[in-house]
Order: structure tokens, then C-alpha cells, then sequence
């Protein structure tokens, strides 16, 4: 009997893209990679790790995501360890582009200078800030003078 | 590298001080944070309800993440929660200022305002000397400038009002004056986190450039504020307050109707 072999060891590339299947409970839209919270995958010989960005000091998220990615990458077959870390301050220009055009088609507009806020349903620029607080501390508050609709912005950080 | 690790590189009497000083920061950031969420559910307008729990729950983040880099550096066997919930209340170290109850709306924001501009101005006496804390103040200072921008629109709101608004600001205002600069009086062993870089600048200076950011914004709106440097040894009551007491009653309550419970 041939002694157990371990699985082949995954590369960086196919954990991004078991990333990309998890996500902010309280933006589902968009993956974490997406997000720019993804910013280191190593792949030793017996773990993965995996260092994340909190989006904020305070997101009450964090655990979440943790167990979520820990579920994510079980299949390559060895434990994986997840560090939040804030070596690196995340902040709102590391979401990609996939990432800003989800964000508007689940209806928050994309993080924007306040003067080059859209509203995400009708495009319009005609709207105005209500709070800069939302109902999750990465979201502020808007309204469209256009389509007369309240709005979510992702908060520029 | 854990906060544990780079603890070790510094000597003890830069420990301790680096201790003192970063349990008196999140105590600042834990009371504050748990005093403004009573406004859950009862703020003057909807947004404000979610502003005053959106703000709270950046400072109880804060305080959480500064008492993670406390317990690292203590290494005694308490987490997080420990330090912040397991403590009599002559034990915390929070600022004069915080041992004033949220009172009214405009007490809120007079307390708020002076706490916002004094904390940036702390914040921005950090220096890169201990890269754990230097690194999660780059971070922290990012979502105080929000806090910042909502406490100045409030200041502006209620000073221009004129009438019973401006009265009982100015009064609340006044109320504070005293202790507010207990925010940053001068902590123990100074000297020794400006030497190891931890601090950029002593809190006498931050005090100078907290100073003039408050004249700044209360001058225009013909607003007097005489505001003296804190004596060392008062940052915080030796016996705290009634509002501290029923705060801390509240804050406690559920750990200690079951310790250790975890879910």
C-alpha cells in the first residue's frame, strides 16, 4: 500500500478564484477579492494562508468572513489560517472594477468624491447626501433628485 | 509578527508606558463608543439614529482592536473582552471629559466635538516607533475624519440656530471646558515613548495644536472656550462619576450574568 499522499499543492491562482466566491455578508454583490481585501495568499506544504484587510476597524463582519473562507478553500485540502491585518490601511480605490460595476448593478453607488456620486438606478449626478452614515458603517446615505429615489453610496476611505 | 513579538524589542520601562498609555486610549474609545450607542433608537431624527450607532460602533472597533494590541503587549493571559469588560470601575483609565453622561442632544455634540478634535489630535501624535499601533492609527484616522465632518456639522447646526439650541450648547460647551483637556494630559514614562518613536510629539503639543483646531471652529460662530492644559496626574477621576457607574452597570451587565459564556 502506497503511503498517503497529500493533495497536489494548489497555486495562488485557483485560492483567488475559490475567493471569489465569498463575500461581505453585508455586500453579497461583491467578493472579497473584489473588495481589495485579499492581500496575501501563501501556500505553504501543510497550511494556506490567507491575510485579509478589514474594510473597517470595527466591521462586525470579520468573523464571518473568516469561517466563510476557512469553508471556501477546504477542498485543497489542508487547513487554512486566516489573518486580518492592518500592515496595509484598505481603503476604498483598492475595490477592482468588476467590483465598482456589481456594486452599481446591486444598486450602492461605487465610492466617489461627493461631487462625482451617481445615483446607481437612473445615472443621474443630481443627488444629494442625506448622512454621511448608513445602515453598515462602509455606507452613507443619498437621494436622487432625478429618479426621486433614497440611494446607498459606498463611503470614499 | 504578533504584537507579542514586537513587544519584546522594547524595554521595560517603555513597555509599561506604551501600556499605560494605549489602556487609557481604549478605555477613551470603549466609553465614548458604549455612551453614544444609548442613542439607539431615541436620536432627534432617523439619520441621526443611525449616525450615533454607526459612530459607536467605529469607537467600540477602535477601542477592541487597540485592547487586542494591549493584551499582546501584556501577555498576562486576558483577551480582549477581559480587559474590557472583567474591571472594577475605579479601573478604567478613560479622560475626565468621558466621565460626563451623554445628557442631552446638544451635551452629545459638545462632548463629541471636543472629543473628535482632541483624539486627532493624538492620533496624530502617534509616530511609527511601534509599527502595530502606527499601523492601526493609519488606519482608525481614516474613519475619524467621518466623526469629525458629523460633530462640525452638528457644532455649526446648533451654534447658528440661535434661540434654545445655541443656549444649551454654549451651556454644555462650558460644562466640558474643564475637563476636556484631560483627553491629553501628559501620560507616565513620556519620555520614554518619545524616545523609542512611539509618540512623534508630546501631548503638550498635541494640546497646543488641539487648541487652536478648537478656536478655529468655534471663533466664527462667536463662541468663547478658555481651555487650560490638564495637570498630569488628572486625566482621569480617582473615584468616577454617577453617570460612569450606571454606564459601566450597563456595559457589564451581560458578561457578568455568565462569565466565560461564549456564543
Amino acid at each position: 500500500m502506497s503511503p498517503a499522499v497529500a493533495p497536489p499543492r494548489p497555486d495562488e491562482e485557483a485560492i483567488r478564484d475559490a475567493l471569489r466566491g465569498v463575500a461581505d455578508p453585508e455586500i453579497p454583490a461583491v467578493s472579497i477579492v473584489d473588495l481589495g481585501m485579499v492581500e496575501r495568499i501563501e501556500v505553504g506544504p501543510d497550511r494556506i494562508e490567507v491575510e485579509l484587510l478589514p474594510t473597517f476597524v470595527g466591521c462586525p463582519a470579520q468573523e464571518l468572513i473568516r469561517s466563510t473562507v476557512i469553508d471556501a478553500l477546504a477542498p485543497f485540502g489542508r487547513p487554512t489560517v486566516v489573518g486580518y491585518s492592518f500592515r496595509v490601511p484598505w481603503t476604498s480605490d483598492r475595490i477592482t472594477a468588476t467590483g465598482r460595476a456589481n456594486l452599481t448593478a446591486a444598486g450602492f453607488a461605487p465610492p466617489a468624491e461627493p461631487g462625482d456620486v451617481r445615483c446607481p438606478r437612473c445615472g443621474s449626478g443630481v443627488v444629494v447626501r442625506d448622512s454621511y452614515f448608513g445602515p453598515t458603517q462602509c455606507r452613507s446615505l443619498w437621494y436622487c433628485r432625478d429618479c426621486r429615489q433614497p440611494f446607498e453610496a459606498f463611503k470614499p476611505i | 509578527m504578533t504584537a507579542t513579538t514586537i513587544a519584546s524589542a522594547l524595554d521595560a520601562p517603555t513597555r509599561t508606558a506604551l501600556a499605560g498609555f494605549l489602556l487609557a486610549m481604549a478605555d477613551d474609545e470603549f466609553v465614548i463608543g458604549f455612551s453614544d450607542s444609548e442613542w439607539t433608537g431615541i436620536a432627534p431624527i432617523l439619520e441621526e439614529d443611525v449616525a450615533m450607532s454607526s459612530i459607536a460602533q467605529d469607537e467600540l472597533g477602535h477601542a477592541r482592536a487597540l485592547y487586542e494590541l494591549l493584551a499582546g503587549l501584556l501577555d498576562d493571559g486576558r483577551d480582549a473582552d477581559a480587559l474590557a469588560y472583567d474591571r472594577e470601575p475605579e479601573a478604567y483609565r478613560h479622560a475626565r471629559l468621558l466621565d460626563h453622561g451623554r445628557g442631552d442632544w446638544a451635551m452629545t455634540i459638545a462632548r463629541r466635538f471636543l472629543y473628535d478634535t482632541a483624539d486627532a489630535a493624538r492620533l496624530a501624535s502617534i509616530g511609527a516607533g511601534w509599527p502595530p499601533l502606527a499601523e492601526l492609527v493609519a488606519k482608525i484616522r481614516r474613519e475619524e475624519r467621518y466623526h469629525a465632518m458629523h460633530a462640525l456639522a452638528w457644532v455649526d447646526r446648533l451654534a447658528r440656530a440661535g434661540g434654545e439650541a445655541r443656549a444649551r450648547f454654549v451651556a454644555a460647551l462650558d460644562e466640558l471646558a474643564r475637563d476636556a483637556p484631560s483627553v491629553l494630559a501628559t501620560p507616565g514614562g513620556e519620555a520614554a515613548l518619545l524616545e523609542a518613536g512611539i509618540l512623534g510629539r508630546s501631548m503638550a503639543a498635541a494640546f497646543d495644536a488641539w487648541r487652536s483646531d478648537v478656536a478655529g471652529v468655534l471663533r466664527p460662530l462667536m463662541i468663547p472656550l478658555a481651555l487650560e492644559p490638564a495637570a498630569d496626574a488628572a486625566r482621569h477621576r480617582a473615584a468616577p462619576s454617577d453617570d460612569f457607574r450606571w454606564l459601566w452597570g450597563e456595559f457589564t451587565s451581560v458578561r457578568r450574568s455568565e462569565p466565560g459564556a461564549t456564543w
